[in-house]
């Protein structure tokens, strides 16, 4: 088997959308100089597509397919594959990641791969000459070169370390964890790994450390070998076997971790799966008393560890069998926007501003009142109104008020414009939304949308001191129709039985009238005229909720005067008859409606 | 999650319903009860009339061999003998090698006459399973191990009847070695079926009806849960004898069940003075050694580790039951060392929070046991997490000593050691 699984050339797949490892891999790529991205392609089961990433600080596209065959179609010269399916699919998928020709070295990173699969996996890839790193790691990384997933941590730790230029030692372990704390033990203490390898913590890891130790003893820019063993299992007897055959040739620096075992009063399970303390052969210093002496450099202790790496690295720098070696520079690495805003290096103004809600914690807020308190306290979509609204807490009666205007201007029938469009939109076989948008586009200055302008002239009229006469006057000499007066149908005979309803309402619970009173009046001068140029539904609704913000202790004048000047009233009207439309479109689509076909004899063609 | 062991009584019951939902002439007794001291005597005789028609043997059933030679198995028993027999024994405490535990678990099933008694294991390897067998099983196999032969089952191949007659049975009289072999073959699928890890029977008796499964112990690959919903439902996974949790492991032990992070605690010596609180499975392993070498292994109060990212409120729970111990260790002076490698992409200031979090609320209990706190970690974003860490001690006036990646691992040991023989 060819030993050379990375080389500053190598790509890979990633399987999950992983976006933190991906980038890690990325950027390592950067800091290492690599000339093309190493991750090529994404495998993600539930989408295709493509997945955003930096590479330095050019952002890149990088495909996703479903299936890693197809991945592996569309991307021959792919041999790597990070696999970072869950324990539950890691067989499966890295089954599928065998069969292809393509595929040379699969790294299974999911913890708790049950141990009849990871056999099976690993004597498959014996049977096809390919390898497995896993399960249950983080993977490892050739120094430079190529990195699998998270191994390495941090770019500061990857700097510190230097694994962004290769050294000259090849290390291997079980712990993934560990082999970061080894990798900067191995950079203090010589010019660092070349390659770092971790096998996993499984008792049944797919390939030992000796396979990788195999491969290391045949890679010529490898000079000396760095491993870490665990108490349990008998693996590190083939490495001792593999010395007195002299199948490993360089120095080897080795150190097994768990003499503390004999400490524990009975069998304890460490926190790796492999590593339990028990039978005597398979304990640590069993298996460091065997491996020293069949010639590896074995320190007394785990402290003992940086001292022999340096020795051996030294002696290794005197026969000349490692030169020092010339520090490349490091390039330095784009910050990511959100670490640095994170740690206050850079600012930028906000291109959205919203006081309203908040959606950021655990609970939206609808200005700063959460929602579980107005389930709580049995608030009404009154309060919700007044809240995304006008930043208030209203009265009850206020809010109440609210709801009263929703219910009274819900619907008024099918032959309002708004409805009919709706309608015919609906029964043009368009959806909900684009028929509701049909009907509500209706809503102007001849429909429903008076109920701000009624409210701005009779405060006006009212504010300048003018009599309801004077006011009346004053509009007629400018050529204006007053908004809120007038109907096509109801008259002083027959009155608007929704007007009637809110004004005792209003007379009833507001704490003063005094807008509507003076609209009232001007109805009498008005009436007087013609008898339908009553107050209508907009124009009570405007005055009355003139009174009701202008009584509210809550909204100071100045929050009154904004409240009308935003024009907020005509989104009671938008709120409420939307009610009534998508009932309008419903009742079409349940009715079976065909497309509407206005009548010829109903157009006057001219 | 790996290798647990499990009850005799479960794995003979998950046998026998495999082997009654297999269509494989393989067929094996569910007659065995396990009783306990909720047990009521008079309900089981109803439920398991075969207890008063048949011929018993008890014995406890809590994950430890060597029964016999204890004295504690009875044999041909008849349901009361057993009965006193249990509550003879049942609570009292017992020695077994270097355990000492408490008798809570009996198993009761039919006794079976034989005349020979053979040993059968399986177990598996790194490239295939092992079938062990020996025609002189019972109590002395290990004096005899030179008669056990084994033959592997390489992975990826499917076992052989005649290589089984031929290669682990030749010395068995040739009558019994069709059928032996074709109830080895079928015990063989069962054990690869079930995700078994280890699986033993001593003796395998022979009795006039063939292969019988007399003592058995098994081991269970946990990890493969996920497969056996349905087979596993009944099984549990007890505690090694002499183990019994205390109530902070178990504490641990239950949060360690509800999350994907790691987190595992074994308390030693609940009177010692150095203590860990270390992140990562491979370095806990290493600091609990590096106490043990320089000859401190006696005062380590406990093993633990938190790994696999937990979160904060979890790192606060481990860090707050650890400290716990700490300050009601009665040694004079002691150290907790708050200890890790590197970490790959754990962040660190966020764990280390939870840790902040348990230093403050105990801050009183830590300053009166004489506590001094050694930190050394690295990894994403150590920097403020150190930092936070050495405002915590400073502000808690709590001594402390904080130490990054620039200093080897282990070397906050000798200083931590050091704090509490001065």
């Amino acid at each position: 088997m060819n030993s050379i699984l990375f080389d500053e050339t190598t790509t890979a797949f990633v399987y999950g959308l992983q976006a933190n490892p991906i980038q890690r891999m990325l950027d390592f790529d950067f800091l290492s100089r690599r000339k093309i991205p190493s991750v090529t392609a994404v495998i993600n089961p539930s989408a295709s597509g493509i997945h955003q990433a930096f590479f330095g600080s050019r952002e890149i596209f990088i495909p996703m397919y479903r299936t890693i065959t197809e991945a592996c179609k569309k991307h021959p010269p792919v041999s790597v594959l990070v696999n970072f399916a869950s324990f539950r699919s890691a067989f499966e998928t890295t089954q599928e990641a065998l069969n292809q020709k393509t595929l040379r070295t699969i790294i299974i990173i999911a913890e708790g791969v049950p141990e009849r699969q990871t056999r099976e996996l690993a004597a498959q890839a014996k049977k096809d000459g390919k390898w497995l790193i896993g399960p249950a790691t983080v993977g490892g990384m050739l120094a430079g070169g190529f990195r699998i997933g998270n191994t390495g941590g941090s770019l500061d730790n990857i700097i510190a370390s230097r694994l962004y230029r290769p050294g000259s030692v090849g290390f291997v372990s079980k712990s993934g964890g560990m082999s970061n704390e080894m990798f900067n033990v191995i950079a203090r203490n010589s010019n660092g790994i070349y390659e770092g390898i971790a096998i996993g913590g499984d008792k049944f890891p797919c390939t030992s450390l000796l396979d990788h130790l195999l491969r290391f003893e045949q890679n010529p820019r490898i000079s000396m070998l760095v491993a870490l063993g665990e108490l349990g299992g008998e693996d590190e007897y083939d490495i001792v076997d593999a010395l007195q055959q002299k199948k490993i040739s360089k120095p080897l620096v080795i150190w097994v971790t768990g003499t503390c075992a004999s400490v524990f009063p009975s069998e304890v399970q460490f926190g790796h799966a492999g590593a339990k303390s028990g039978a005597r052969k398979e304990s640590a210093e069993a298996k460091n008393e065997a491996l020293r002496k069949a010639g590896a450099m074995v320190p007394s202790s785990f402290d003992g560890l940086p001292n022999a790496i340096s020795q051996t690295y030294e002696k290794l720098l005197k026969m000349g069998q490692v030169k020092k070696m010339v520090e490349p520079p490091v390039p330095a690495l784009p910050i990511d926007f959100k670490t640095a805003l994170a740690e206050g290096k850079i600012r930028k103004p906000a291109g959205i501003v919203s006081s309203i809600s908040d959606d950021r914690g655990n609970e939206v807020t609808y200005n700063k009142v959460p929602l579980s308190k107005l389930f709580e306290e049995d608030a009404s979509i009154g309060d919700v109104i007044s809240l995304l609204w006008l930043k208030k807490r209203l009265p009850k009666y206020a809010s109440r008020y609210i709801e009263l205007v929703l219910m009274t201007v819900a619907d008024h029938g099918p032959a309002v414009s708004g409805a009919h469009n709706a309608i015919v939109a609906s029964r043009a076989g368009k959806d909900l939304v684009s028929s509701l948008a049909s009907g509500m586009l209706t809503i102007g200055p001849r429909f429903g949308g008076a109920i701000d302008d009624a409210a701005r002239y009779f405060k006006m009229g009212k504010e300048s001191g003018m009599t309801p006469r004077e006011f009346v006057n004053d509009m007629k000499r400018k050529g204006m129709l007053i908004p809120g007066i007038g109907h096509r149908i109801k008259s002083v005979q027959n009155p608007d039985a929704r007007v009637e309803l809110l004004k005792a309402y209003a007379k009833k619970h507001f704490p003063k009238t005094d807008y509507l009173d003076f609209a009232l009046e001007v109805e009498k001068i008005t009436t007087s005229k013609r008898n339908n140029l009553i107050l209508n539904v907009d124009g009570s609704i405007g005055v009355m909720f003139l009174d009701l913000l202008s009584s509210c202790p809550e909204i100071s004048p100045d929050e009154f005067e904004e409240a009308i000047d935003l024009g907020i009233l005509n989104g009671l009207f938008v709120i409420g008859r939307s009610i009534g439309m998508v009932g309008h479109v419903i009742d079409q689509k349940r009715l079976k409606q065909r497309l509407y076909r206005h009548p010829f004899d109903d157009i006057l063609y001219v | 999650m790996a290798q647990r062991s499990i009850r005799e009584f479960d794995c003979k019951q998950f046998l026998a319903q495999y082997a009654s939902q297999k269509p494989s002439g393989f067929a094996l007794s569910s007659k065995q009860v396990l009783v306990d001291a909720e047990t009521d005597w008079n309900a089981l005789k109803k439920s398991h009339p075969w207890l008063l028609k048949e011929k018993l043997v008890v014995k406890p059933d809590q994950l430890f061999g060597k029964r016999g030679k204890h004295h504690l198995v009875r044999l041909n028993a008849s349901f009361d003998d057993c009965r006193a027999f249990v509550s003879g024994r049942l609570g009292k405490e017992i020695e077994v090698g270097k355990a000492r535990g408490t008798l809570t678990h009996f198993l009761i099933e039919p006794f079976v006459p034989h005349d020979e008694e053979y040993y059968l294991a399986f177990r598996t390897l790194n490239d295939a399973d092992e079938i062990l067998f020996s025609l002189r099983g019972g109590v002395d196999v290990e004096a005899n191990w030179e008669n056990v032969i084994s033959l592997r089952v390489p992975i990826l191949r499917s076992l052989q009847e005649n290589a089984l007659s031929e290669k682990l049975l030749s010395s068995v009289p040739s009558e019994r070695r069709g059928p032996l072999a074709s109830f080895i073959a079928s015990l063989y699928r069962a054990f690869a079926d079930l995700d078994f890890a280890y699986l033993e029977f001593n003796p395998l008796a022979w009795s006039k009806n063939g292969p019988e499964l007399l003592d058995a112990v098994a081991r269970l690959d946990d990890t493969a849960a996920f497969q056996h919903v349905e087979d596993w439902k009944t099984i549990s996974f007890p505690t090694p004898f002499g183990r019994t949790m205390k109530k902070e492991e178990a504490f641990i032990a239950s949060l360690d069940a509800k999350t994907g992070a790691s987190l595992k605690l074994t308390v030693l010596n609940p009177e010692g003075s150095v203590w860990l609180l270390v992140a990562g499975g491979g370095a806990s392993v290493i600091y609990t050694d590096t106490v043990a070498d320089m000859g401190f292994g006696d005062q380590l109060g406990n093993y633990g580790e938190y790994s696999g990212d937990p979160n904060e409120e979890l790192t606060y729970l481990y860090a707050k039951t650890v400290l716990q111990l700490v300050t009601r260790s009665p040694a004079k002076k002691k150290s907790v060392i708050i200890g890790g490698g590197i970490a790959n992409f754990t962040d660190v200031a966020k764990t280390f929070k939870g840790i902040v979090r348990a230093l403050t609320e105990d801050a009183e209990a830590i300053r009166k046991a004489h506590v001094k706190l050694f930190v050394r970690r690295g990894g994403p974003n150590y920097p403020e997490g150190l930092k936070r860490m050495k405002e915590t001690g400073e502000t808690l006036k709590i001594p402390i000593e904080v130490y990054g990646p620039e200093m080897h691992m282990t070397s906050v040991v000798p200083k931590a050691i050091d704090w509490v023989r001065s």
